[in-house]
């Protein structure tokens, strides 16, 4: 019989979670307390953003220890999905 | 564990080669590919419309409530935290942690569900709707007079595109979460029937994917929908 998921020790779910918590605290702060510039602000949110979907990626949904087809399986659209977004900011743009 | 109950909860061994992991999992994850490419066509054209009509936009908090999205968000990462918690726990043969964190991941998932609904009368409540304002409405006379709002600057004159995208990228991720909390209760249901055991509890990390990858989504989605 195939084991549902590859063995480990369980991560700490609940500094993650923490983690998470603090950084939706942050970007709150950034957005209505401090007054940076627009651009700044944006950059600012992306990183946080993107922080954030991968600790939820690598943590919660265990890509972290999982086998590396299965690694590729799941990060094969995103390649796609900076395609997509690039051809249609092209509309804009260009 | 009996040769019958491997034979009835197992996958074929040959099936299970191969990918390295079992069917299920295996169809999860495509299925989550097709999921991003189905929030990048709606995220994409989100960037494209914001770019090309800037002015249509209000700034941050002037139209959406923020504090009670905020609140929200926080939710849906304490659900997926459950959500794992109860993977953990199904891992480590903790019956009794499996039902109830799969119960709380469904009761906050449902409260996540119920403040959106809230948010959304709230928005029609003030005028915001889908194809932009309401008539008579409070925030249509604020934009009508073109004075100052919640500490920015006028509103704009017109919605429409705002209030399209925002509903429907909402809206959509707002259905996924109410699936995923009906497939829970159907989890859940299984977990109390004791379906689930350490060595076999597929359900339980299949329906955790989708969880967590919808909370995934809504990361994004506050970023580039409340706070951009």
């Amino acid at each position: 019989m195939t084991e549902p998921a590859t063995k480990h020790a369980h991560p700490n779910y609940i500094g993650i979670w923490l983690l998470l918590a603090v950084l939706t605290f942050l970007e709150l702060g950034v957005v209505f307390v401090a007054h940076f510039g627009k651009l700044f602000v944006i950059s600012v949110l992306v990183v946080m953003a993107v922080w954030k979907a991968l600790l939820v990626a690598l943590y919660f949904m265990h890509l972290r220890f999982e086998t590396n087809r299965l690694r590729i399986l799941a990060i094969a659209p995103l390649p796609l999905a900076v395609i997509m977004i690039l051809a249609v900011i092209t509309e804009y743009v260009w | 564990m009996t040769h019958a109950h491997t034979a009835t909860m197992g996958p074929p061994a040959e099936t299970a080669v191969g990918s390295g992991v079992y069917n299920e999992k295996l169809g999860m994850w495509v299925f989550l590919g097709s999921e991003v490419m189905f929030f990048t066509a709606l995220i994409g054209s989100y960037i494209i419309l914001r770019f090309a009509h800037p002015v249509a936009w209000a700034q941050p908090g002037q139209i959406l409530n923020v504090p009670v999205t905020a609140i929200n968000t926080f939710f849906l990462i304490c659900s997926s935290v459950t959500m794992v918690k109860a993977f953990a726990a199904v891992q480590d043969g903790d019956q009794k942690g499996l039902r109830l964190w799969l119960l709380a991941t469904v009761i906050i998932g449902g409260t996540f569900v119920a403040i959106q609904v809230f948010e959304y009368v709230q928005l029609f409540h003030h005028g915001f709707l889908p194809s932009g304002y309401r008539e008579g409405a409070e925030l249509t006379e604020a934009a009508a007079q073109g004075v100052a709002w919640k500490g920015g600057p006028a509103l704009p004159a017109s919605v429409g595109l705002y209030g399209t995208t925002f509903y429907t990228m909402t809206g959509f991720h707002g259905f996924h979460v109410t699936m995923g909390v009906l497939c829970m209760l159907y989890v859940t249901w299984q977990a109390f029937r004791g379906k689930y055991t350490s060595t076999d509890h597929r359900g339980v990390e299949v329906i955790g994917l989708y969880w967590h990858f919808v909370d995934l989504v809504w990361i994004v989605l506050f970023t580039i929908v409340y706070l951009i």
